[in-house]
């Protein structure tokens, strides 16, 4: 075994050469330790992006009137904070936890694609770079939301649209290959004795979402593909002057758009659903069925997608029948909430950073998932759609559902990355600023939407001055909050309080047997697993 | 210490280039249903019947006429944003039975100095009624072309097939009309 030394950077087996020196390193690294390492960064510094154009937002709403920006810049934000989220942070955190972790659980050497691996990962940062330097430019960044409705995101649309279709083929692309990696390392690469139904939950429901990635990411790039046919070669797909039609551009969005939802929060799951049982010093409750809900899940978002467009003329059959799938989703993953909550119960719990974060994702996605329920009622939905309300919802099951599902997930596994633990009190000072953020942000859009705000406003009317300005000020709070993270995060990369192999007492799996910092390569021998 | 290349083929093992290969065909696969959605949602909602889309043209034939009931039919015309022809229905409304076959006209004058070419795009409220609406000359089924000044009357030979629900006693018809000049044929 190697000696562990403080600074996981420059570990040499022997017999193997360390990890190359310098820049190149990182540009020509298969090995998936270092590809989690950048897909992270990469996500936290999107993050950090995104996050400024939320407080741009926010400061143009914290008072009715317009005050700081234009509107045609204030649909710009609204556009390129959804894009950079959706597609630049959690995407890519998720596979980052995905990089890291899916070899050490499942006791692999590496991903089962390496080099293909590396060009997953260094598509990024071109496909972002392209869509931010659109900012810069007169025509200005994307307009159109980040749903990027036709017509308005072909006839009506800045030029830039053409540099964001390409942006998402690239980021398209990069998901595909690194979903593909992903199955081929769990179904191939698993130690022996390592059936399915053994599999960590984490490994579960990334095997599952990297399923839906394949089934839908090549359906996002189909409608993009139709959008730059229509805007560059005289197609008419989405005009009905050619006979096309706006709502086909929805539907196949759609198709795409609602699986897509759930790819951002399966592995968030799964990473509650390791560190739960850790700091309870319990077993999951109910793992097969944790199992069978998540496919189920899975499933059932293929046959929803029309959930998101109620309101667009559908037939009442259709209606009834996209209204009564969605509610069906309600009870798998109320199983999933029962789960959690019964491997508490009765355990022996602390309350570790890493379990605030996961408490407060069940408690918070529930909530999260109480709005859905009643978006999903669709003669109620003709009075929330596109309004606050919708906001509320889905900024509910991503922020404090997603993020913080990837924020608990690197607080857990952070001491096995660097090999120290991080301060604790620091930890649970970020926890508690971004949990008062998120709801002081998110909570009052609720009833500003159910008030009758519309999205997607750069203005409003007065009634909603005064939550909008709470609103604001709880971003504020939530965003600075992170610049505790990322303080916390380069103080325990660069030292701190030694970490054990286990790191954590209640924790099990194979990722807890290997030492702290985790060996740049390790399990070049498969272990044996029970 | 074990070598980390890939097993090559002829030994037992984890194929992980099997399993990659079958999911990039699965991934083509899947741009190509985004493709077929295009025509599969038109034949799915023809099948159902539940398109709300008028279909046409058909023959006109001699059917039973429902003397027991009159519908109200009542036309509308919208332009779409930047289309600037006349264009409007030359009767509000027919009470009709079903079954009867009806002619009504519409208007349509090009006010530029430029040929245009115009698609008329139909709609029919109550959807339910759409299935029902049979026509045998519509200026909807082709582009409509007018040169500049140019106007004239555009006819609409229709029936509403017996078969009708009888909680129907309202269907509106709405044309849209668009400027086609990107598509013209």
């Amino acid at each position: 075994m190697t000696t562990a030394t403080a600074n996981h950077d420059d570990h040499a087996d022997h017999g193997h050469h360390g990890p190359a020196k310098g820049i190149m390193r990182w540009v020509f690294t298969t090995n998936h330790k270092d590809i989690g390492t950048m897909y992270l960064w990469f996500a936290f510094t999107m993050l950090f992006i995104g996050g400024t154009m939320a407080l741009i937002i926010r400061s143009e709403l914290f008072q009715p009137g317009m005050q700081l920006i234009e509107p045609e810049f204030f649909n710009q934000m609204t556009t390129m904070h959804g894009l950079i989220m959706v597609f630049g942070a959690i995407m890519p955190a998720f596979v980052g936890l995905a990089n890291w972790m899916v070899p050490l659980m499942v006791g692999a050497p590496d991903m089962a694609l390496p080099r293909m691996n590396n060009w997953s990962f260094w598509i990024l940062p071109f496909a972002f770079g392209m869509l931010l330097l659109t900012l810069f430019t007169e025509a200005g960044a994307p307009n159109f939301g980040w749903t990027f409705y036709a017509p308005l995101s072909t006839t009506y649309a800045p030029s830039s649209v053409t540099y964001f279709i390409f942006g998402v083929h690239m980021m398209g692309i990069s998901s595909i290959m690194g979903a593909i990696n992903i199955i081929a390392t769990i179904l191939n690469l698993r130690a022996p004795g390592m059936t399915l139904m053994k599999m960590p939950l984490f490994i579960w429901t990334w095997l599952i979402t990297a399923y839906l990635l394949i089934a839908v990411m090549p359906v996002l790039a189909g409608v993009v593909t139709m959008m730059l046919m229509d805007i560059h070669f005289g197609t008419s797909f989405f005009d009905a002057a050619g006979g096309g039609d706006p709502v086909l551009f929805q539907h196949v969005f759609w198709f795409f758009g609602h699986p897509e939802v759930y790819i951002m929060i399966l592995p968030a799951f799964g990473i509650v659903s390791q560190i739960i049982p850790t700091f309870a010093r319990k077993p999951l409750f109910g793992y097969a069925s944790m199992v069978y809900a998540t496919s189920s899940i899975a499933f059932l978002s293929f046959i929803v997608w029309a959930h998101h467009m109620f309101t667009v003329g559908m037939p009442l059959q259709t209606e009834l029948f996209f209204m009564y799938a969605t509610m069906l989703i309600a009870i798998p993953t109320g199983v999933k909430v029962f789960n959690w909550v019964s491997t508490m119960f009765r355990g022996s719990m602390t309350f570790e950073t890493p379990m605030l974060f996961a408490l407060a994702f069940v408690v918070l996605f529930t909530i999260g998932g109480f709005s859905g329920l009643m978006l999903a009622i669709a003669p109620a939905d003709f009075q929330y759609h596109d309004t606050y309300f919708v906001v509320a919802h889905f900024h509910y099951v991503l922020v404090p559902g997603a993020l913080f599902g990837i924020i608990a997930g690197v607080y857990y596994w952070l001491p096995k990355w660097t090999g120290h633990y991080y301060n604790e009190n620091l930890g649970k000072f970020h926890f508690w600023m971004s949990f008062i953020g998120v709801n002081v942000t998110f909570f009052p859009m609720h009833f500003i939407g159910l008030a009758g705000m519309p999205r997607r406003i750069p203005d409003y009317a007065l009634q909603f001055a005064d939550f909008n300005a709470i609103a604001t000020v709880g971003a504020f709070v939530f965003g600075f909050s992170q610049l505790i993270f990322l303080f916390l995060l380069i103080k325990t990369i660069r030292g701190g309080e030694k970490a054990t192999d286990q790191v954590w007492e209640g924790a099990e799996g194979l990722e807890w047997t290997i030492p702290s910092p985790a060996p740049y390569h390790t399990f070049a021998e498969p272990p044996h697993v029970k | 210490m074990n070598s980390e290349s890939p097993k090559s083929s002829n030994q037992p093992g984890p194929k992980p280039g099997n399993t990659a290969l079958k999911l990039v065909l699965a991934a083509v696969a899947m741009f190509g249903f985004g493709f077929a959605l295009v025509p599969l949602y038109d034949i799915f909602c023809e099948i159902t019947g539940i398109n709300g889309k008028t279909a046409g043209p058909v023959e006109r034939v001699e059917q039973w006429v429902d003397t027991s009931r009159t519908i109200k039919v009542q036309f509308l015309t919208t332009n779409n944003a930047g289309m600037p022809w006349e264009f409007k229905a030359l009767q509000e409304e027919v009470e009709m039975h079903p079954g009867a076959w009806t002619q009504v006209e519409f208007w349509a004058l090009n006010p530029t100095t430029e040929d245009m070419v115009g698609q008329a795009v139909p709609s029919v409220s109550p959807a339910e009624a759409a299935q029902y609406v049979q026509k045998t000359e519509c200026f909807c089924f082709s582009q409509q072309k007018l040169k500049a000044g140019e106007g004239r009357n555009m006819p609409l030979i229709f029936s509403l097939d017996p078969k009708i629900p009888s909680h129907i006693g309202t269907v509106t018809m709405s044309y849209t009309i668009f400027d086609a000049g990107a598509f013209a044929e």
